[in-house]
């Protein structure tokens, strides 16, 4: 199941509870630095759940709890003595909606950056343009910096989320359905992008669309009722899958 | 299968009728009341009630003093009022999701939200006027206050609860700690109906007559000083409407009148704010 390249997140035994309900059960997994893994399978698999233990998202909810380990280089996440903004800033996410803030789009990437970092005026405008290069949206964007964040298409909105993200140079990024809400053009773009990252980020990527999985992750995760199915190189599972499950899923005979 | 499809038409005119007439029985009393108003107040408003201290019986005057001494403990009444309600939200809305302290202070903001306003004058009255032995100026901004609070407590929750958690997700996944997250993010996404909230509240209490009544008092005279009682626009209409003398009800009416278009412009000011919000931020 382990990848051949370095390991930059190992999941070990994780367990995660909604309340009382198990969602998931006994994951072990291994996340390689500088790839794209997928997470894929049907609605209610437990596959964005498993992506929000990973920067402990689900925190913010009472009543969900994760048991188990998962090491980013070596250090266990789910420590309680872990800082969780501290870990945020390194496990960087983008969701399934684009969630401007409600501010300028300067700001917008300016946010996150200001939290950790004391850059000056100039430096600032430099890791700004940098973030919207990075997420292909400068071009599209340079002359009205100032403007809202809400005055972007969804596209544009989606684009603007990854370069927050990217602005504050996190190791990991986590994509929960980043294209869900998206037209093909915007899909394509993102997609693209996905690609770019690759080399400097370690990237998950949680998606309904198993084409989307096979054309930009290296290694692809099914996933089925709380239970890892089936781990591997993407090529292997979508061409040669080992498990019956993963193929009528992938081949689309359920899901 | 024709007359299924008739009879839900039916009933849709009738509903729609009675929705058209109820409207109209609610709009006919409250044209009446301001058409009253008008006729009444119209003609009393004139530079003098602006210039001049209300008046004794008999001779001229105008409302100068209850004017200045309603506008200082309104304010005053806010800026006691304002934050506490603002915090008190934030708490309710974005800590309040765990334990009992948060359920019931919710519902005893509830109970104050519906208390009537005599009861809090009479609560003021208690513990300021009776133990400093005076009624005064601050006493009534105190209790304007007290009316404050639950408003602007209500709409600040209200208007937090409508900016989607996935927006808290987000500040909080670049690692942003939640009073960043609060302050920067979601404070600022509701800025627009937290402010209209703090105008509704003022809008309600420029016309509260009983809290000011156990507390405020009343003043014939000048003054500025929150020690002593003040005048103040309730009081002076409510004071004025009960004598027998037509200059003093002549004088309530344009008062009335005042407050009423104040709180009118109060409340469209409330509108626009919160509809601009939408299509700027």
């Amino acid at each position: 199941m382990t990848p051949d390249t370095p390991t930059k997140i190992s999941i070990r035994d994780l367990n995660f509870y909604y309340g009382k309900f198990l969602a998931l059960k006994n994951i072990n997994l291994d996340i390689a630095q500088n790839k794209v893994t997928a997470f894929i399978g049907p609605s209610g698999c437990g596959k964005s759940t498993l992506l929000r233990t990973l920067n402990r998202m689900y925190q913010l909810y009472p009543g969900q709890r994760a048991e188990g380990q998962i090491l980013l280089d070596g250090d266990n996440v789910l420590d309680a003595k872990q800082d969780l903004n501290m870990l945020r800033a390194k496990v960087g996410m983008v969701f399934q909606k684009p969630t401007p803030f409600p501010m300028s789009i300067f700001d917008n990437i300016a946010f996150g950056v200001k939290l950790y970092e004391n850059l000056g005026r100039r430096e600032m405008e430099e890791r700004v343009e940098w973030a919207l290069r990075k997420a292909a949206l400068w071009e599209e964007v340079k002359d009205k910096l100032q403007q809202s964040g809400n005055s972007l298409s969804g596209g544009q909105q989606q684009r603007l989320c990854i370069a927050r993200g990217i602005a504050v140079k996190p190791e990991v990024v986590l994509l929960d359905e980043p294209c869900s809400a998206l037209d093909p053009i915007s899909t394509a773009h993102i997609e693209e992008l996905i690609n770019e990252l690759k080399s400097e980020y370690t990237i998950v990527i949680v998606t309904h669309n198993m084409q989307q999985a096979a054309r930009v992750s290296d290694y692809t995760a099914y996933m089925y009722l709380g239970d890892l199915i089936e781990f591997g190189d993407t090529d292997n599972i979508f061409t040669t899958p080992s498990q019956k499950a993963t193929e009528d899923y992938i081949t689309g005979k359920f899901g | 299968m024709f007359s299924l499809y008739a009879r839900r038409r039916l009933t849709n005119t009738l509903n729609l009728a009675a929705s058209y007439l109820t409207m109209a029985f609610g709009l006919f009393w409250l044209s009446w009341i301001l058409f009253t108003l008008l006729k009444y107040g119209l003609g009393g408003i004139n530079l003098a009630m602006f210039t001049q201290m209300t008046p004794p019986p008999g001779s001229d005057g105008g409302l100068l003093n209850a004017i200045v001494g309603s506008l200082m403990m309104a304010l005053a009444g806010t800026l006691i009022g304002t934050p506490v309600g603002i915090l008190a939200g934030i708490y309710l809305a974005e800590y309040g999701s765990r334990g009992w302290l948060a359920p019931a202070t919710r519902f005893i903001n509830d109970i104050l939200l519906s208390a009537p306003s005599i009861v809090i004058g009479l609560f003021v009255y208690e513990v300021v006027v009776a133990s400093t032995k005076h009624f005064s100026g601050w006493a009534g901004a105190l209790a304007l206050s007290l009316i404050v609070i639950p408003v602007v407590v209500r709409t600040t929750e209200n208007m937090l609860r409508l900016v989607p958690d996935t927006m808290r997700e987000a500040a909080a996944a670049l690692g942003a700690p939640q009073t960043k997250v609060i302050m920067q993010v979601t404070l600022r996404a509701s800025k627009a109906g937290v402010i209209t909230g703090i105008l509704l509240a003022i809008a309600r209490i420029s016309g509260e007559t009983a809290p000011l009544l156990f507390t405020a008092l009343n003043n014939q005279f000048w003054s500025l000083d929150m020690n002593q009682p003040l005048a103040n626009l309730p009081v002076v209409i409510f004071q004025f409407a009960m004598s027998p003398y037509d200059d003093w009800h002549n004088l309530a009416w344009a008062g009335a009148l005042l407050i009423t278009a104040s709180v009118l412009g109060l409340n469209i000011l409330a509108r626009t704010m919160f509809h601009q919000k939408n299509s700027q931020f």
